[in-house]
């Protein structure tokens, strides 16, 4: 019976040409390792292998106090720096029942919206540039580094801001800060369509993404694929709208949803997002409330023992932090779902069947960052 | 006859979005608008950081050589990858009582995640975020850095 057992769990036979992608290569934006298994050009089957750069982030927050494992965060998922960051701080707060200050809250969601818009901004780039399209690269690049500057103004670095802090934010926002916000909007708004020109009606980008990688919704619901990858299947996981956090229960937006499940469907949900994100800051922006940037938190953060969790929606999906504590100023154990190990693991169903080319296609649409998978 | 139809009407198409694509490309390139590029080691001596820039962490001093550090500690104490030590003395004052007094700031820059934790949490705003971020040098022991300098000594205002 075991011998049975085992010959199930063996997928490969001895003649299968086995080729490994990665973990240096330039289309798995990291060090991922595909161990991809081919008949001709198809894709029999694909196993990913994780773990080149684990870090051990978990462990190290058991060492860590609440202010300091805010820094840990950044360096998961580096492009939604921010609402990692925005995690930690609302677990946290809700833990010790701060309430924090209005500005606090719209400054955040603010903040989350631009990172987000950085975030897909780079995925364009990549993405055109993972089919072939180098010209998309500097494009996308270029209405980025406006962002960044707005960033470096009010936090002083680029990418990795550790801005968030339990309690509020570390500084006031930039006196220039809302007048920047707005002429970039202004400015992106007529940027935008050049995204579409130049990319989404090309023909031969359209060929290789669309019916590229159908993933049905039931399939991203058992894989937890969450995220624009999820809302290109129609599974409605937005948590900006399922549960409202920070100050997005004060805006009107639409939740993108496409149910066509391919690769140009997760595509449509990321460009459509921009124009959403965007829509948000608007409403926020003018409305900033006076009332100072921090609440009042002791010197030495201690969470009464117990068990607490919070998700926040980032750039990739759904990010969760579960934070057990037993009351020192440490937490006991503190554990992260990272919304990229879950996409990671559907590309095996995505992928088989499907030629090699599809792949790069694939794993550009999912949007993977690699230190979120390992962290 | 209709597949031939379709053959030649998807060329068309096919010719018509990479028209649209190459139109993008060819207005840039005509008519460039403002250069986004930085010119960077060229512009060098006009290069400005913005004011809150993370680049190093300094200790400000003033002209008659003082600085704003008592030596405290709890700089050292919230910094998460110990990239920051501080060697103390006991020293009597003038009054004759014995206190604490800073000997050498040591700040290892090769471990700084520049979380800007230190420049918070310290009660007398003894360190500051500096704006050079050319750090890159041919031997790592370079990257300690003494943060007070030589001869220095406590403002007259801030309490120890």
């Amino acid at each position: 019976m075991s011998e049975e057992i085992i010959k199930d769990v063996i997928i490969g036979e001895s003649d299968d040409y086995i080729i490994n992608m990665g973990p240096q290569h330039p289309s798995t934006h990291g060090v991922l390792r595909l161990e991809v298994c081919l008949q001709g050009e198809t894709v029999k089957y694909l196993i990913p292998h994780v773990g080149y750069i684990h870090r051990g982030i978990e462990k190290m927050c058991e060492a860590s106090s609440y202010p300091q494992i805010i820094h840990l965060t950044d360096r998961m998922d580096y492009l939604s720096a921010h609402m990692n960051n925005e995690a930690v701080c609302l677990c946290v707060e809700n833990a010790m029942q701060v309430e924090v200050p209005e500005r606090v809250k719209y400054i955040r969601t603010i903040l989350d919206e631009l990172n987000r818009i950085a975030s897909h901004q780079l995925w364009w780039c990549a993405f055109g540039m993972d089919l072939g399209a180098l010209t998309t690269f500097f494009y996308g690049l270029r209405d980025r580094e406006l962002i960044l500057d707005i960033f470096e103004e009010s936090f002083g670095s680029r990418l990795l801001h550790s801005f968030n802090t339990p309690g509020g934010l570390m500084h006031d926002i930039h006196p220039n800060f809302q007048k920047r916000v707005k002429d970039f909007i202004t400015y992106f708004r007529k940027k935008l369509p050049e995204y579409d020109q130049l990319l989404t009606g090309n023909v031969i980008f359209q060929q290789r993404a669309k019916g590229v990688g159908l993933m049905s919704k039931e399939k991203a619901i058992a894989y937890g694929v969450t995220g624009p990858s999820g809302r290109g299947s129609g599974f409605s996981c937005d948590l900006r709208k399922h549960a409202p956090y920070s100050a997005y229960d004060k805006v009107q937006f639409n939740e993108i949803l496409y149910n066509e499940g391919d690769t140009f469907a997760r595509y449509k949900v990321r460009m459509d997002e921009m124009w959403e994100s965007m829509n948000i800051i608007e409403q926020l922006i003018d409305n900033i409330p006076d009332d100072g940037f921090t609440a009042k938190m002791k010197p030495i953060i201690k969470l009464p023992a117990g068990e607490y969790f919070q998700r926040v929606e980032t750039a990739r999906g759904e990010f969760a932090v579960y934070i057990v504590s037993d009351g020192n100023k440490t937490p006991y154990r503190i554990k992260f779902r990272s919304p990229n190990f879950s996409n990671l693991f559907v590309m095996n169903e995505l992928a088989s069947g499907g030629k090699i080319a599809d792949l790069i296609a694939i794993s550009g649409s999912l949007d993977l960052v690699i230190p979120d998978i390992d962290r | 006859m209709n597949s031939v139809i379709k053959y030649f009407k998807d060329i068309f198409y096919g010719v018509s979005t990479l028209w649209a694509g190459m139109r993008v490309t060819g207005k840039y390139f005509v008519s460039p608008g403002q250069i986004v590029t930085q010119k960077y080691p060229e512009n060098r001596a006009t290069l400005k950081m913005a004011d809150r820039f993370k680049g190093e962490i300094i200790m400000p001093h003033d002209d008659n050589n003082q600085h704003r550090c008592t030596g405290c500690g709890i700089c050292e104490m919230n910094c998460p990858n110990g990239s920051i030590e501080v060697l103390t003395n006991r020293v009597p004052n003038e009054d004759g009582k014995v206190v604490r007094v800073i000997d050498k700031h040591v700040y290892h820059l090769s471990m700084c995640t520049f979380c800007g934790l230190c420049v918070k949490t310290c009660p007398s705003d003894a360190l500051a975020f500096g704006q050079k971020f050319e750090h890159a040098v041919f031997d790592r022991h370079k990257l300690t850095k003494i943060l007070n300098r030589e001869g220095s000594s406590l403002k007259k205002e801030v309490k120890s």
